[in-house]
């Protein structure tokens, strides 16, 4: 049968299993939002930006795994999906992205919103395709849904011509994608694996350094095993919090400029980093001259051009961190590190993550931990600033994809669109939002399909009135020149939230953050906003200043 | 650490927009290209590159790994560690006087390089080589005065039998 390739696209789609697409209307695109009318299995969810659309595509790939689909019209509602791709793609999330694009016969006469969307995203996506032909589509889908999903994910554009939307061809979906130019590597060198395994079992002080590719590969199962097989105390990045339980008595939590001192002083320290789908990220590694500077190094990752970038490696294995750490299983025992052991645990005892109270105000700490208590098995959406570091230090994260964040880019914004994709990807699960009043309104129209679907979000607004991550830069750093931070206009979140259409309500004081909390849990028609009147100068600590070593984390102000 | 010049050998899919794809990863990284070609092979599906490019140990590493990550990548080789030939065109439009024809011919001979226009005042000469003869031959051009110079930049390959 021939169809349109708008129609060619959907059912492209419906083969690869997408229930939902994100996106916003307009005239490039217009054929494939009209082949999406009313259809029964794939659902358009109409968001309110593109940048909440492809963030809200990401929160769903985040939680479920699966590739998340985003889709704008040309020019204008491309360049505003690029934020959410360069942030999916800094976090290799598996991610479609399509625009609709020019008729052919226009393309390169700037046209009425027209743009160069394969140009303008080329450095920030994985791959992508132009579409210039109803006949390219089914390829081109299986493709790019293929490249999206495998190896080290990430995001693929696909630029669609409005005339090939049109144009009608006979579609056929391949059944097995082979590109000659594109086989990744999963499986680990079994000599190298063996090394690995030799440099644990002789090692005095070793530790786990695992990333964000432990769940993308989901390979928190095998991560776990190495850990407690061998004993080996493990720390886990921002990234991939969750991949090991923080509760777990080998778990020394977050490393890095806020991470916990534990983590630090033991790279400081150690004799042997194991890296698991971790990048050696500078927000992880300080300065590098004073990086692990004892330690060899194991590297896993799936992809290569990762390994030795930032730090020379001893042991690289390039494959799937799931296949490699299964194998590396196999073959490890416990290794005898006690002194070690005893020093990890003296660490730990001495520093955890605290805060000191500050007269009556309500410490942003302090309403993490409360949420933790009351809502430790939901899914918690960060987004950036201060408020995600206190939710990265206080809330104690056990599962895999439970703790979703914009890592890499740090892009503001990011979480309430990505708490609604993490919300229909996992529709029996809680999901808390934790934000930031400088984030949040940077895409808070996004309430209002939250608010149309009834998904009972909870968003938790840590309002300290500042852009306080960068104040808290400016009060060490640049003698307390609060230059464009201040937020005290900020508007009542609470009664815009109600004139949005959700259930709104302001905390000012210690005695209410409890019951506001317990009071959203029961409330589960629609979204919540709790605006939280935080301490406005707390910063975060610890604190690794920029380009010092991790051994020169500072604990907190004397 | 040192900086060393590498010949890479990039077979790709002949495709829209690989060529910006190369020039994106290393202009993105701030790595530099010395000289760049790009033809169809023998299977006009598919582009052949060679890349001339210098860095230290690590940057050239990275150039590999990351050529090699491009999807639309086929196969890189570093040729400057296998054995290998390498040729260039240089077109030289150098003054020659009909009074100073003679020598410029002579140096021409030697070099096996080749008249492939003449006006009044000038040649057209065309010259292929490795580095070292091209240099040389522009290096005895010069005192002429040389009007225009056009060069293809590197073409490679490696000896000895098809490894695939
Ligand atoms: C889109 C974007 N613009 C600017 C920044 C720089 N930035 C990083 S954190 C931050 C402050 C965030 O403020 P808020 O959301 O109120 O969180 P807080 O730090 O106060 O908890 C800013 C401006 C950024 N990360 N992303
Ligand atoms: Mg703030």
């Amino acid at each position: 049968m021939e169809l349109s390739g708008a129609n060619i696209l959907i059912e492209s789609l419906k083969q690869e299993g997408v229930e939902y697409i994100f996106g916003v209307n307009g005239g490039a695109a217009m054929p494939i939002f009209d082949a999406l009318y009313e259809h029964p299995d794939v659902k358009l969810i109409m968001m309110r930006h593109e940048q909440g659309a492809s963030h809200a595509a990401d929160g769903y790939a985040r939680a479920t795994g699966k590739v998340g689909v985003t889709l704008a019209t040309s020019g204008p509602g491309a360049t505003n999906l690029v934020t959410g791709i360069a942030t999916a793609y800094m976090d290799s999330i598996p991610m479609v992205a399509i625009t609709g694009q020019v008729f052919t016969h226009l393309m390169g006469n700037d046209a009425f919103q027209e743009c160069d969307v394969i140009g303008v995203t080329r450095p920030v996506c994985k791959h992508s395709y132009l579409i210039k032909s109803g006949d390219e589509v089914a390829e081109v889908i299986a493709e790019a849904f293929h490249i999206a999903s495998t190896g080290r994910p990430g995001p693929v554009v696909v630029d669609f011509a409005k005339d090939a939307q049109i144009h009608e061809s006979l579609f056929r979906y391949p059944e097995k994608i082979n590109i000659r130019s594109y086989k990744p590597k999963v499986d680990g060198h079994p000599r190298q694996i063996a090394k690995a395994v030799e440099l644990i079992h002789n090692a005095e002080r070793p530790m786990i350094y695992a990333g964000g590719g432990v769940p993308l590969a989901n390979a928190s199962e095998e991560l776990r095993e190495l850990a407690i097989k061998t004993g080996i105390p493990t720390t886990v990045t921002l990234m991939g919090l969750g991949a090991f339980p923080e509760t777990h008595p080998l778990a020394m939590e977050m490393p890095g400029m806020h991470g916990s001192c534990c983590a630090n002083y033991a790279f400081t320290d150690s004799d042997l980093v194991i890296a698991v789908g971790a990048r050696f990220d500078d927000r992880v590694t300080g300065d590098l001259a004073k990086f692990a500077p004892n330690a060899k190094k194991i590297h896993i990752d799936i992809d290569a051009s990762c390994i030795g970038k930032n730090v020379p490696i001893d042991v690289p294995i390039v494959g799937d961190a799931k296949r490699v750490l299964a194998e590396m299983n196999k073959l490890v025992h416990r290794v005898d590190i006690e002194p070690w052991m005893r020093q990890i645990d003296e660490w730990k005892e001495q520093y955890p993550f605290e805060y000191q109270q500050n007269g009556d105000n309500i410490m942003p700490q302090y309403v993490i931990e409360q949420i933790y208590d009351l809502y430790s098995d939901a899914i918690v959406v960060g987004d950036v600033g201060q408020h995600q570091m206190w939710a990265a230090q206080y809330f104690k994260f056990t599962e895999p994809r439970q703790w979703l964040n914009s890592g890499g880019l740090g892009t503001m914004g990011f979480s309430l669109p990505a708490a609604i994709g993490a919300q229909l990807g996992c529709p029996d699960k809680t999901v808390v939002n934790i934000n930031g009043d400088g984030s949040y309104i940077m895409t808070i129209q996004e309430l209002v399909p939250a608010i149309t679907m009834k998904l009972p979000l909870k968003i938790f607004i840590i309002n300290n009135m500042y852009l306080g991550m960068v104040r808290q830069w400016q009060e060490l750093f640049h003698q307390k020149r609060y230059a464009a931070v201040d937020y005290h206009d900020n508007p009542d979140f609470a009664l815009l939230a109600e004139a949005f259409g959700a259930t709104g309500i302001r905390v000012e004081r210690i005695e209410d953050v409890r019951p506001a909390l317990e009071k959203a849990k029961g409330i589960t028609d629609g979204p919540v906003v709790i605006d939280f009147i935080v301490d406005e100068e707390e910063n975060v600590f610890p604190m690794v200043p920029a380009g010092a070593g991790l051994g020169d984390v500072i604990r907190g102000l004397a | 650490m040192t900086e060393e010049r590498h010949i890479f050998s990039v077979l790709v899919e002949n495709r829209f927009g690989v060529l910006a794809r190369i020039a994106g990863l290393f202009s993105g990284r701030g790595f530099n290209i010395d000289s760049l070609n790009v033809a169809e092979t023998d299977d006009p599906a598919v582009s052949h590159m060679t890349i001339v490019t210098h860095g230290d140990t690590q940057i050239i590493e990275q150039i590999y790994k990351h050529l090699n990550k491009l999807i639309d990548v086929i196969k890189v080789t570093d040729l400057t560690v296998e054995n290998h030939v390498e040729r260039e065109i240089i077109l030289i439009k150098v003054y020659a006087e009909p009074q100073r024809r003679g020598e410029i011919l002579q140096i021409m001979e030697i070099f096996r390089a080749h008249t492939i226009d003449v006006s009044p005042d000038s040649l057209i000469i065309e010259v292929t080589g490795d580095e070292g003869k091209l240099k040389a031959v522009v290096d005895l051009l010069r005192p002429y005065g040389i009007q225009e110079l056009v060069r293809t930049g590197k073409i490679a390959i490696m000896r000895g039998a098809a490894k695939q």
